[in-house]
């Protein structure tokens, strides 16, 4: 048995966009990079995928339910979604232990400054204007390469004690500029 | 019957019309060099979806349009979908009547509304029938026995 050395191709991008166009894009600008890619319509869709089901249930209980079928390396999202909004999908994930430390990138049609600054507050690590193109998606590969090297020393849970810290520090930030 | 370079030439002409014309914008090079041996068809793929769409979306916002109590939101949610569509294949002038569209939406004003469908239809079945005739094109080239030219 030789070393396995590890390729792009175990990397896994989940994009999550409301237009099936644009789902379609995505997954080719990424698949171009070697990227796996799960592409799914809405952010409750994207929790699920994610392995969080029902976040506020989480919060509260005891145990934590942190084993997604497939580790997520990056997200990318749409702002603009029905239902839940990037925004929302954002936050979600920043207060959930098991995935906070995902990288985060939001796209958006509108250049907005105010959102921009919003989403970049609450932890996106970058805001791409759409249509996103391939030279967008060559800017990942940093947060793809550092998320690897950190999670394959952070696969356990984070303790309960943790958690209750997080969302505190959440709390403090509920407050943000309004557009 | 043309031959390969005769052909070759009335295709980069072609192109380069769209271009200069503004039906199409440089996202729909960006699709271009999204193709390749493993993915062949991709150009005509991603049209194809956006023909698809467009209609259904065009469909949508003809009968939103003539609701009694008319949901200007419901409109909106449409053009904002039809925006992103025509913007991610490069449909500039497609895309831009969307803009305007939304500004009209956001005015809950039904004769702007009215106007813009009219316009978003016609735009699309230009812009429809302009990229056919280029896929057109390519299919006589490469049944020459020639290569499609890259457009930089």
């Amino acid at each position: 048995m030789g070393v396995i050395a590890v390729s792009d191709a175990s990397l896994h991008v989940l994009a999550v966009d409301d237009n099936n166009l644009v789902r379609k894009l995505i997954e080719r600008l990424l698949k171009t990079f070697s990227y796996n890619v799960t592409a799914v319509d809405s952010g409750t869709k994207a929790l699920e995928f994610l392995g969080l089901q029902d976040v506020e249930k989480l919060q509260s209980s005891s145990s934590e339910q942190c084993h997604p079928e497939v580790k997520v390396n990056l997200i990318i999202k749409d702002y603009c979604m029905p239902g839940m909004t990037g925004f929302e999908l954002l936050r979600k994930i920043k207060k959930s232990t098991s995935l906070k430390d995902i990288p985060v990138v939001i796209m958006s049609s509108e250049n907005v400054p105010s959102r921009i600054n919003r989403c970049l507050e609450e932890g996106a690590e970058e805001f791409f204007l759409k249509p996103v193109r391939l030279s967008d998606v060559d800017k990942l590969k940093p947060y793809l390469s550092k998320n690897k090297r950190k999670t394959t020393n952070e696969e356990d849970c984070v303790s309960n004690d943790k958690s209750r810290a997080r969302y505190h520090d959440v709390e403090e930030r509920q407050t943000f500029p309004e557009d | 019957m043309d031959t390969v370079p005769q052909l070759q030439r009335q295709f980069v002409e072609y192109t380069t019309s769209l271009y200069r014309e503004g039906y199409l914008d440089d996202q729909f090079s960006q699709l271009q060099k999204l193709q390749d041996e493993s993915n062949p068809d991709f150009v005509v793929e991603v049209v194809s979806l956006f023909f698809e769409d467009s209609e259904k979306l065009l469909n949508n916002l003809t009968a939103a349009l003539h609701q009694e109590n008319i949901d200007y939101k419901q409109v909106d949610a449409h053009v904002h979908q039809f925006k992103g569509s025509s913007s991610s294949i490069g449909a500039q002038r497609v895309k831009n009547v969307c803009v305007v569209f939304r500004n009209y939406c956001e005015e809950k004003n039904l004769d702007g509304c009215m106007v813009c469908l009219q316009q978003a239809k016609n735009e699309y079945i230009l812009v429809r029938n302009k990229l056919e005739a280029l896929f057109n094109l390519e299919q006589q080239i490469l049944q020459a026995g020639g290569s499609v030219p890259m457009m930089v």
